[in-house]
């Protein structure tokens, strides 16, 4: 678990190195897990193509969740988490965000999943995201003011 | 309001509201129907109604005291999110937990899904107007619940797996129980199955009804048996085995129909898997053997030994009133609930308190399926939509 492979000779690291080697900013390896730090610009098309890609196949979306950093800049972090169901692999997409403007072009054309996931960030961090066919507050009222999961909103609620 | 075209002329479409308080959508769910007639021309799911925050909760809890919230999201299957969270932290930890604790762990999970498919097939089945089957599935699930009741002391909040390995040693006398009902449930199942399964009515309300292909099922992020139901083999057991399942024999059923029935058959026939799978187990766990990894400052040292063991005592103490720091990252370990992929992702910054947890829940994802089920349909079959996609409205709001 804890000895690095080699990560450049990851089919999906070499894919994606042989079709935009600067989408990538790091590569993250940590318990078995591979994470690309991807550049916020590319994010859309890196799914399409991940997506769209016959022996890569990340066709299903598990899953894309938030973090706030705060104070730490860029504050905020999306984990998109995908799968493979042909070869049996997982991949996990972070792209950074700037407090004072976090938006990011939807994916859900990509997959239709994220609509959801997208909604939900969107709620409870207010991250936006551009190309959104329906950006609503899901959990909260409509009325809610304030993000309940950064990390400057107290746990008891606004005062 | 839209303008429909009808067979009479152009008329006004309805709003039908549906819900938050309604016995068929289990929970608090609301569905804003709009409808030209009896047909659903356009379905928005409204959520949020059970909110409790349990995410941002866990960021002032510690990590073992997070595994008692992690009870309170699906509560027809708390072993299973037990489970997830267990595992994730582990994973973080990169703690290896002993074959005895994991074999129990997957004992108590399979009969965590027979007891969640029997609510399922109970609730879903008194939705379409089969009264009989609720009751039988709710004497055979109080029988599970016994069992999880002896080895947890709780009946549904069990909090019983813990980070490292299972909280305390099953009682005596555990086993005669499963072994009751390994005994009993098989033919039981048959006994529902023949009440439903060629039950004219039961099959003309979900024969063709919540129709969902499998390309569909994936690009919406459908999981478990109703992703099985449209005809795709993925079952996180099989796919990334964790806690042992690899040493365990047992098929996924599969349907391709892509309908109601479909979802009902696979997920009846999972319960007799499921059973398989629970009688392998029991042949499994050796009588005598830890049930907690031998990691000191992360699991609870024994009663025992703090009686005569200084390091002991100060473990204990620190562990419960600090807890344990695990390195800084990020993981997501994924499990099969009886629901679908439960997943849990866990962001740490090296603290003793999760920097941030997040619990990708299969109700919340599968019920986006249901507009695409339900538009173009009958108001009624919206009912037996709702009832087949097994959402647990809990884990659905967190």
């Amino acid at each position: 678990m804890t000895d690095t492979p080699d990560l450049e000779n990851n089919p999906t690291v070499a894919k994606i190195r042989a079709w935009r080697p600067e989408a990538i900013s790091e590569l993250i390896f940590f318990r078995g897990e591979l994470t690309l730090v991807v550049r916020r610009e590319f994010l859309r098309t890196l799914a399409e193509f991940l997506a769209a890609d016959s022996y890569l196949a990340f066709t299903y979306l598990s899953d894309v969740t938030g973090v706030d950093r705060f104070p730490i800049e860029p504050r905020f972090e999306l984990n998109y988490h995908l799968l493979s169901m042909s070869r049996r692999d997982t991949l996990r997409l972070r792209v950074r965000l700037p407090g004072e403007s976090p938006v990011i072009e939807s994916v859900v054309p990509v997959w239709p999943t994220a609509n959801w996931h997208e909604r939900e960030i969107f709620d409870l961090f207010g991250m936006r995201f551009e190309g959104h066919p329906d950006l609503r507050r899901m959990l909260m009222p409509d009325d809610w003011e304030g993000y309940p999961l950064r990390k400057d909103y107290p746990v008891e609620g606004p005062r | 309001m839209t303008i429909v075209q009808t067979a009479t002329g152009p008329a006004k479409t309805m709003v039908l509201n549906m819900g938050p308080q309604h016995p068929s959508t289990h929970g608090v769910l609301r569905v804003v129907l709009e409808l030209d007639g009896e047909t659903v021309v356009k379905a928005d799911v409204d959520i949020g109604y059970l909110h409790t925050g349990i995410e941002k909760t866990a960021e002032a809890l510690t990590y073992s005291q997070t595994i008692t919230i992690t009870d309170r999201m699906d509560y027809l299957a708390p072993l299973s999110n037990n489970l997830a969270y267990c595992l994730a932290v582990e994973k973080l930890l990169g703690l290896q937990v002993p074959k005895r604790a994991q074999y129990i762990r997957v004992l108590l999970t399979e009969l965590t899904r027979i007891g969640s498919h029997l609510v399922w097939l109970g609730t879903h089945a008194i939705d379409l107007g089969a009264m009989t089957v609720f009751l039988y599935c709710f004497r055979e699930r109080e029988k599970l619940l016994s069992i999880f009741e002896m080895v947890s002391g709780q009946r549904m909040m069990t909090s019983y797996f813990r980070i490292g390995g299972l909280a305390l040693e099953p009682a005596t006398g555990w086993m005669d129980r499963v072994k009751d009902v390994v005994r009993t449930f098989p033919s039981r199942f048959d006994e529902y199955e023949d009440l439903l399964t060629k039950n004219r009515i039961w099959q003309a309300r979900t024969q063709g009804v919540g129709m969902l292909s499998a390309l569909d099922a994936i690009a919406l992020g459908v999981s478990g048996p109703s992703l099985r139901g449209s005809g795709v083999d993925y079952d996180v057991r099989k796919y990334f085995p964790y806690s042992s399942y690899d040493e365990f024999d047992f098929n996924v059923p599969v349907r391709t129909e892509g309908d109601c029935y479909a979802r009902y058959l696979c997920r009846v026939a999972e319960m007799r898997e499921s059973l398989k799978i629970v009688r392998q187990a029991m042949d499994k766990i050796p009588d005598e053997g830890p049930i907690k990894a031998d990691a000191p400052g992360i699991v609870a040292p024994q009663r025992e030994k703090m009686k005569i063991e200084m390091e002991a005592l100060i473990y204990h103490f620190k562990i419960y009133t600090e807890g344990f720091a695990p390195p800084p990252g990020e993981v997501y370990q994924r499990i099969e609930s009886p629901r679908g992929e439960l997943g849990c992702f866990i962001a740490s910054d090296g603290s003793p308190k999760p920097y941030r947890m997040r619990m990708r829940t299969p109700s919340f994802v599968n019920l986006q399926a249901l507009r695409k089920m339900v538009e173009g349909r009958l108001i009624a079959d919206v009912i037996a939509s709702i009832g087949t996609l097994d959402i647990v409205l809990g884990e659905i709001d967190r």
